[in-house]
C-alpha cells in the first residue's frame, strides 16, 4: 500500500520531538484562540500566523494542523457554553449543546462534541490518506483548462449555489476576484489598480484582508449593537462523563455526521454548514427520543461536531490535492503555505511528500493530543470564556494589527486593514457573505493565469476550455450550479403566487 | 409575496448597488490605461473587463434587490461605538507613520476599543493595554524575532 507507506514516513516527521511539541503548542492555541467567542476557525488560523512565520515549513504546517483542529474544537465549546456560535457551521451544535448546557448535562454535550470530534477526524483523516494519492493520479493529467474549470465550480458553490442569495455570494466574490486583480500582472509586468501606489504592487494580503473582514469587522458589529443582546455564559454543571446511555446514542450519529461531513467537505461544495444540518435533521428523524429535540438531544450535538470536523478534514483534500481552497479556513491554511513558496498540488506531492504526509500525520496526532487535552482543561476554556466583552474584543484588535505589523509594517497596509474591517461590518450589517471574498482574492489570481496559460498553448483558441472532457463537464457543472438557485428561486415564486 | 408595491426601495441598497457600479467603473478605467502587450490569448486586460462586467451586472441585481426592498431587516447601531474603534484604528496607524512604536500604537487601540464597548475606567484600561503590549512585544520581537516598529518605549526595553 503507497498510501499506507508514506503516512508511516509522514508520522516518521510529525513524531519527532520538536515537531510534537510544534503540534502541541498549535493545539492549545487553536483551542485557546478559537474558544474565544466571536471567532471562528478561519481567524484563529489567520490570527495564528505570525507566530509561524520564524519557523521552519516543516514545523509550521504542523502546528497549522493543530491551530486548525484546535480552533475548530474550541469553536463548539463556544457554541455549547454561550449561544453564540463563531461560525454557521456551529450552529447546528448551539441548537442542542446549548439546551443541554441549560439542563445541566454541558459536560456531557462537551464530551460527546469532543470524542465526536475526535472519531469523526480520525475516520476523515483516514480518508485523506487514501483519497488523496488517489487523486494526485488523477490531477497529474489536469492541463490548465481544467484547473480553471474547477476553480469556477468551486468559485459558483463557494458563492451562489447554497448560500441565502446568488446575487448576494456574487457580490462578495466579485469584490474578491477584484481585490485580486489590484498588484503586478504576473504574465507581463504590468500593475494593476495601483493607482501608483508603491505597496500595492505586491497585491493585496489575504490575511490582511481575512483579519479586517473577520476580527476588525467583527468587533465593529459587535460594539455597534452591544446593547442589544446580552451573552450567558453557562457553567458546567455535574459530571463531564457521559453515561452508557450517553454513549449508546452517541456512537452511530458520530458515524453517520462523518459520513455527510467527509464527501462534501471533499467535494468543492463550499462551507460545513450544510453537512452539520443535513446530520441534524437526519439525527432529529432517526432519534428515538423526539422528545428531547429542542431541548437539549445529545445526538443533536454528537451528529453536527463530527459532521463539522469531518467537513473540514475533507476540505483539505481539494486543497492539498489541488490547491483549491473551498473555505475562508482552507483558503487561510493555502496561505499559510504561500508564506514559504509552496503551492499545494500534485507537484508538492512528489516533490516534498515529507511536508504533506507529515501535514496529514499530524492532523492524527493533533486530533488524538485535543482528545486528551480538551476534557480536563475544559475549566480553563470555561475561564478564557469569561473575559470580559470591552477586553476581549479590545485584545482580539491589538492582536489583529499585531500581525499585519509584523508582516508589513506600512501605513498602507494598517489602512487596508482598516478599510476591511469597515467592509466586513458593512456586510454583516447588509448581510453579505464574507467567505467568497476571501476566496475570491486567493482563487481568482489563480483563475486567470491558468486560464490565461491555456489559452496561451492553444494559441488563443477559446474552443480549448471545452475541448477537453474534464474541463466540459466541470464548467457545465458551474454553468448548472449558477443557473439551478434563480430557477428554483423562480419555481417557488411561481408556486407562491399560485396559492 | 414580491408584489408588495407599499414597500419602498431600501436606500442603502441603492447606495451599495451605485459604489458597486462606481468599482466597475475604476476597474474598467484603470484597464483602459494599461499599455497592450502582444501575447497569444488573452492579455492583462481580459480579467479585469469580465470582473468589471460582472459587477455592472451585479450593481443591477442589487439595484433590484433594493427596489423591491428584498434586503434584511437591520437593527439601529451605536454611532459611538463604531466611531471610537475607527478612531482607535487611525491613531495606530497615525502612531506607526510618525514611528511612536508598537507599544504606544496598540496601547491606544486597546483603551478606545475597550470604550466603545461601554467600558469607562480609562486608567485601569490604559494599564491593562499596556502591560499586554508590552507582553506581545517582548514575546514576538524579543522570543520568536519578529520586528516590530519601535518607537521611544521600545528602545527603553
Amino acid at each position: 500500500m503507497d498510501a499506507l507507506n508514506s503516512l508511516i514516513q509522514g508520522l516518521a516527521v510529525a513524531t519527532q520531538p520538536i515537531n510534537l511539541l510544534y503540534a502541541l503548542i498549535g493545539v492549545l492555541l487553536g483551542t485557546a484562540v478559537g474558544v474565544l467567542p466571536g471567532i471562528g476557525p478561519a481567524l484563529t488560523v489567520a490570527l495564528l500566523l505570525p507566530v509561524t512565520f520564524k519557523l521552519d515549513p516543516a514545523g509550521s504546517l504542523i502546528m497549522f494542523a493543530g491551530i486548525y483542529y484546535g480552533g475548530m474544537y474550541g469553536g463548539s465549546t463556544t457554541a455549547i457554553l454561550i449561544n453564540t456560535p463563531g461560525e454557521s457551521a456551529s450552529l447546528a451544535t448551539a441548537l442542542e449543546g446549548n439546551k443541554m448546557a441549560k439542563a445541566g448535562r454541558g459536560g456531557p454535550a462537551l464530551a460527546t462534541a469532543a470524542i465526536g470530534s475526535f472519531v469523526a477526524g480520525t475516520l476523515a483523516t483516514l480518508g485523506i490518506v487514501f483519497l488523496a494519492p488517489w487523486l494526485v493520479e488523477v490531477a497529474v493529467s489536469f492541463g490548465p483548462e481544467d484547473y480553471f474549470a474547477l476553480m469556477c465550480v468551486a468559485f459558483i458553490t463557494v458563492s451562489a449555489t447554497f448560500g441565502a442569495s446568488p446575487i448576494r455570494g456574487l457580490t462578495s466574490l466579485f469584490l474578491g476576484l477584484g481585490l485580486g486583480l489590484v498588484g503586478i500582472d504576473k504574465l507581463t509586468g504590468q500593475a494593476r489598480l495601483t493607482f501608483g501606489v508603491p505597496e500595492l504592487l505586491d497585491g493585496v494580503e489575504v490575511t490582511t484582508l481575512a483579519v479586517g473582514l473577520f476580527a476588525v469587522g467583527e468587533a465593529l458589529y459587535v460594539a455597534s449593537r452591544r446593547n442589544k443582546r446580552e451573552e450567558k455564559l453557562e457553567p458546567v454543571r455535574g459530571s463531564l462523563w457521559m453515561t452508557s446511555q450517553d454513549w449508546s446514542r452517541s456512537w452511530k450519529p458520530w458515524l453517520r455526521g462523518t459520513l455527510f461531513g467527509f464527501p462534501i467537505g471533499a467535494l468543492p461544495a463550499g462551507g460545513a454548514e450544510i453537512p452539520t444540518f443535513l446530520s441534524y435533521s437526519a439525527e432529529r428523524r432517526l432519534t428515538k427520543h423526539p422528545e428531547e429535540f429542542g431541548k437539549g438531544a445529545i445526538e443533536g450535538v454528537a451528529g453536527p461536531e463530527a459532521a463539522n470536523n469531518a467537513s473540514a478534514a475533507g476540505t483539505l483534500v481539494p486543497l492539498l490535492t489541488l490547491g483549491l481552497p473551498t473555505s475562508a479556513t482552507a483558503a487561510m491554511m493555502l496561505a499559510g503555505f504561500q508564506q514559504y513558496g509552496l503551492n499545494p498540488g500534485p507537484l508538492l506531492f512528489a516533490e516534498r511528500p515529507d511536508l504533506v504526509w507529515g501535514l496529514i500525520a499530524s492532523l492524527f496526532i493533533a486530533n488524538a493530543m485535543l482528545l486528551v487535552l480538551n476534557l480536563p482543561l475544559v475549566g480553563l476554556w470555561v475561564r478564557l470564556l469569561a473575559i470580559p466583552q470591552p477586553w476581549l474584543y479590545a485584545g482580539i484588535l491589538v492582536f489583529a494589527t499585531m500581525g499585519t505589523i509584523a508582516a508589513k509594517p506600512s501605513v498602507v497596509e494598517l489602512s487596508m486593514l482598516a478599510v476591511f474591517g469597515v467592509l466586513g461590518f458593512l456586510m454583516r450589517r447588509y448581510d453579505y457573505p464574507v467567505a467568497p471574498v476571501v476566496v475570491g482574492l486567493i482563487l481568482g489570481p489563480m483563475a486567470e493565469a491558468q486560464l490565461r496559460r491555456a489559452l496561451q498553448i492553444s494559441l488563443g483558441d477559446p474552443l480549448v476550455l471545452v475541448q477537453s472532457p474534464m474541463s466540459a463537464t466541470l464548467l457545465s457543472i458551474a454553468l448548472i450550479a449558477l443557473v439551478a438557485p434563480f430557477i428554483l428561486k423562480g419555481m417557488n415564486r411561481f408556486k407562491s403566487s399560485e396559492d | 409575496m414580491d408584489h408588495t408595491p407599499a414597500a419602498r426601495p431600501d436606500t442603502a441598497g441603492l447606495v451599495i448597488s451605485a459604489v458597486l457600479l462606481l468599482l466597475a467603473v475604476v476597474i474598467l478605467w484603470d484597464t483602459s490605461t494599461l499599455q497592450l502587450a502582444t501575447t497569444y490569448g488573452i492579455g492583462p486586460k481580459a480579467m479585469p473587463c469580465v470582473i468589471g462586467a460582472g459587477l455592472i451586472f451585479l450593481s443591477a441585481g442589487n439595484f433590484h434587490l433594493a427596489w423591491r426592498s428584498d434586503f434584511p431587516p437591520r437593527e439601529d447601531i451605536d454611532p459611538q461605538a463604531v466611531v471610537l474603534i475607527l478612531g482607535g484604528l487611525a491613531a495606530l496607524i497615525a502612531i506607526i507613520g510618525l514611528g511612536g512604536g508598537f507599544i504606544a500604537a496598540t496601547t491606544i487601540l486597546f483603551v478606545t476599543t475597550a470604550a466603545a464597548f461601554g467600558r469607562r475606567a480609562f486608567v485601569i484600561d490604559l494599564a491593562i493595554g499596556l502591560v499586554l503590549a508590552i507582553a506581545i512585544y517582548l514575546l514576538f520581537d524579543k522570543l520568536l524575532t519578529l520586528s516590530l516598529p519601535a518607537g521611544p518605549l521600545e528602545r527603553l526595553i
